[in-house]
């Protein structure tokens, strides 16, 4: 079993094979100050009592990992260490009995087993002081597991929200819409220079403000749709007449903060999976309302049920639901439905206002 | 100069993009030596334009509404070479499994395009058809085909590939039975079988390819052999080996 020593790992092996040896310093000074007791007598059991009986103290171990600290209530955690360490008392007290009654033959210790009745109290004592030294120890060494589990916890999670946000991003700079947009100027050049400059101006306020945006937690709602309407301006100039947008926008709404880029996903979608596969074009529709501190999002489009699945659907749609969940937990939703040749997504999040810091 | 020589080619544009077509229509444009036939807007005009006009070269888009550029291919047959123009740089195996003479990327800039029209001369001067079945068979391994294309006339129609009940093979053509019609389309059995998800779709007998989720029973017929009874009341031969298939099939899905 791994457990985290408080010590660094070598500097912990070494401490742990010579910790016999204070312990059983301890058991010296205390058998032999009581009196009634030879230097050596008391040596040759203190010593090797606390050799043998070290073991016996990583039951405490197990003891404190069955009755977390903080998951216990008091009487029973006092319970049950009480009687573990009566048991290891009891237990170390017949670990130097038995060693008193081998070795009280030897020609140095004639009558030891004697001198040593009356003090088998004192190893008692000292077994029940080293089994809640124990437990402390391990106590601590836990505490300190759990503080560093719990900062590992929280750094994964910010990683995650981190991830997603980065991912929002990358998703956002679509090279589709980007090459698409290149070549639509490529022909205006020819066409009509001045809607070249148009568009290339578009293009441009859009990569500036989509990066700017990126680097808020949230922003207000009309700045997002500022961003959704300049994507829906330069696809326009791509699709013609094909691409049609419809906005029904409360002004409560443009308040309200989200993170960036949350949408873009999924008006994307709205024109790469929808628009773009109908031979008449279709409608874009941006929705957006504030109730009972909800705020509801729902961009609507026409689409071609017939159509294959195209390849990386449902990208964009996770995109947008690990950003809502790394942000509001369970507060905030994206529902998605389609009803014969429309398609709809709706968010819906707690209605924050607010200054943007 | 010969008559042959001066005789222009003939190209067609399809692009569902106005301004799209217009880049490919002015880079060439720049060459007396050819001359733009039609432009079309979708896969169901490429299909009839070409018919039409029968050209010597073809400028095609790939993402297109209802009919893809492969899917256009797929039906317009393999003489026409063909030039992909499109902004997504991941369809280019599958455009030269095909045989396409040329993948460009948009935005298209003109030494591009004059270095892909000088492949499509060369094609067009040595004269090597690609076989239907190259362009069939042209599907990244583990993807199957969603649904089929077929052509009647300069008519096509799409058949999902879950109203598909069965197909029968005749000659160089197969049967496709959905919805209660049935569709000639020019390409064998086998590589049609190659085309759908092995799940869904067995092969029971050497001339018959079934949708298994249209399989209402099997009843024995004859020594040795069984008929499948389909939902619409269709009967088909099950021959010994396709009945092992079919078992093989069932038993996997439980």
């Amino acid at each position: 079993m791994a457990m985290n020593s408080l010590l660094p790992k070598n500097l912990s092996k070494i401490v742990f094979r010579i910790l016999w040896l204070p312990m059983g310093g301890f058991l010296f000074v205390l058998l032999n100050s009581t009196g009634g007791m030879k230097a050596l007598d008391a040596a040759v059991i203190a010593y090797p009592v606390c050799l043998f009986g070290q073991f016996t103290l990583i039951a405490a171990k197990y003891s404190c990992k069955s009755s977390p600290i903080e998951r216990t209530n008091a009487a029973r955690l006092l319970g049950t260490h009480v009687l573990a360490s009566q048991i290891m008392g009891v237990l170390w007290y017949s670990l130097a009995r038995t060693l008193v009654y081998m070795i009280s033959f030897g020609p140095q210790l004639q009558g030891l087993d004697q001198r040593f009745s009356g003090k088998g109290v004192l190893v008692y004592i000292a077994g029940v002081a080293f089994y809640w030294l124990s437990v402390l120890y391990y106590y601590v060494v836990y505490a300190r597991e759990n503080a560093m589990k719990a900062e590992a916890r929280v750094m994964e999670t910010t990683m995650l929200a981190r991830d997603a946000e980065l991912k929002a991003l990358k998703a956002q700079l679509n090279p589709h819409f980007l090459f698409n947009s290149l070549n639509s100027i490529s022909a205006l050049t020819s066409i009509d220079p001045a809607r070249a400059r148009d568009m290339c101006v578009l293009l441009g306020d859009f990569l500036r403000t989509t990066l700017r945006v990126g680097e808020h937690p949230v922003i207000p709602f009309s700045e997002e749709l500022g961003l959704l309407e300049r994507f829906l301006s330069i696809e326009k100039v791509r699709f013609g007449p094909r691409l049609r947008t419809e906005e029904a926008i409360e002004e409560d709404a443009r308040k309200c903060l989200l993170p960036p880029l949350l949408l873009q996903p999924l008006i994307e979608n709205a024109v790469a999976r929808g628009i773009a596969n109908l031979p008449e074009g279709g409608t874009v529709r941006i929705e957006a309302r504030c109730t009972n501190g909800r705020m509801f999002i729902t961009i609507e489009n026409s689409f071609d049920p017939d159509a294959p699945p195209r390849r990386g659907n449902g990208m964009g749609l996770r995109n947008v639901r690990e950003r809502l969940e790394a942000r509001y937990g369970k507060e905030a939703s994206l529902r998605v439905t389609s009803d014969g040749d429309k398609f709809e997504a709706t968010v819906t999040l707690p209605a924050e206002m607010g200054v943007v810091r | 100069m010969s008559a042959a020589a001066e005789k222009k080619l003939r190209a067609l544009i399809v692009d569902d993009e106005e301004l799209a077509r217009f880049v490919v229509r002015e880079l060439v444009e720049a060459h007396n030596e050819i001359e733009v036939v039609a432009e079309c807007v979708n896969g169901f005009e490429a299909v009839k334009a070409v018919a039409e006009h029968k050209p010597d070269l073809l400028f095609l888009d790939v993402q297109m509404p209802k009919l893809t550029g492969f899917d256009v291919l797929e039906l317009i047959g393999t003489d026409t070479p063909v030039i992909f123009v499109t902004a997504y740089d991941e369809f280019a195996m599958k455009a030269f499994e095909v045989h396409a003479v040329d993948y460009l990327l948009k935005p298209v800039g003109k030494e591009r395009f004059e270095a892909a029209l000088e492949r499509a001369k060369e094609r067009i001067a040595s004269k090597t058809p690609v076989p239907a079945e190259v362009i069939a068979a042209a599907r990244p391994p583990g993807e199957f085909a969603e649904r089929i294309v077929v052509k009647d006339g300069t008519r096509v129609t799409l058949i999902p590939c879950s109203k598909l009940d069965y197909a029968e093979s005749q000659d160089d053509y197969v049967a496709l039975a959905s919805e209660g019609k049935k569709h000639l389309k020019q390409q064998t059995i086998a590589s049609l079988e190659a085309s759908l998800d092995p799940k869904l779709f067995v092969r029971i007998h050497r001339s018959y390819l079934v949708n298994l989720e249209r399989v209402a029973r099997i009843e024995p017929y004859g020594k040795d052999s069984r008929m499948a009874i389909l939902a619409t009341g269709a009967r088909l031969p099950v021959s010994k080996t396709g009945y092992a298939r079919l078992k093989a099939l069932l038993d996997e899905r439980g």
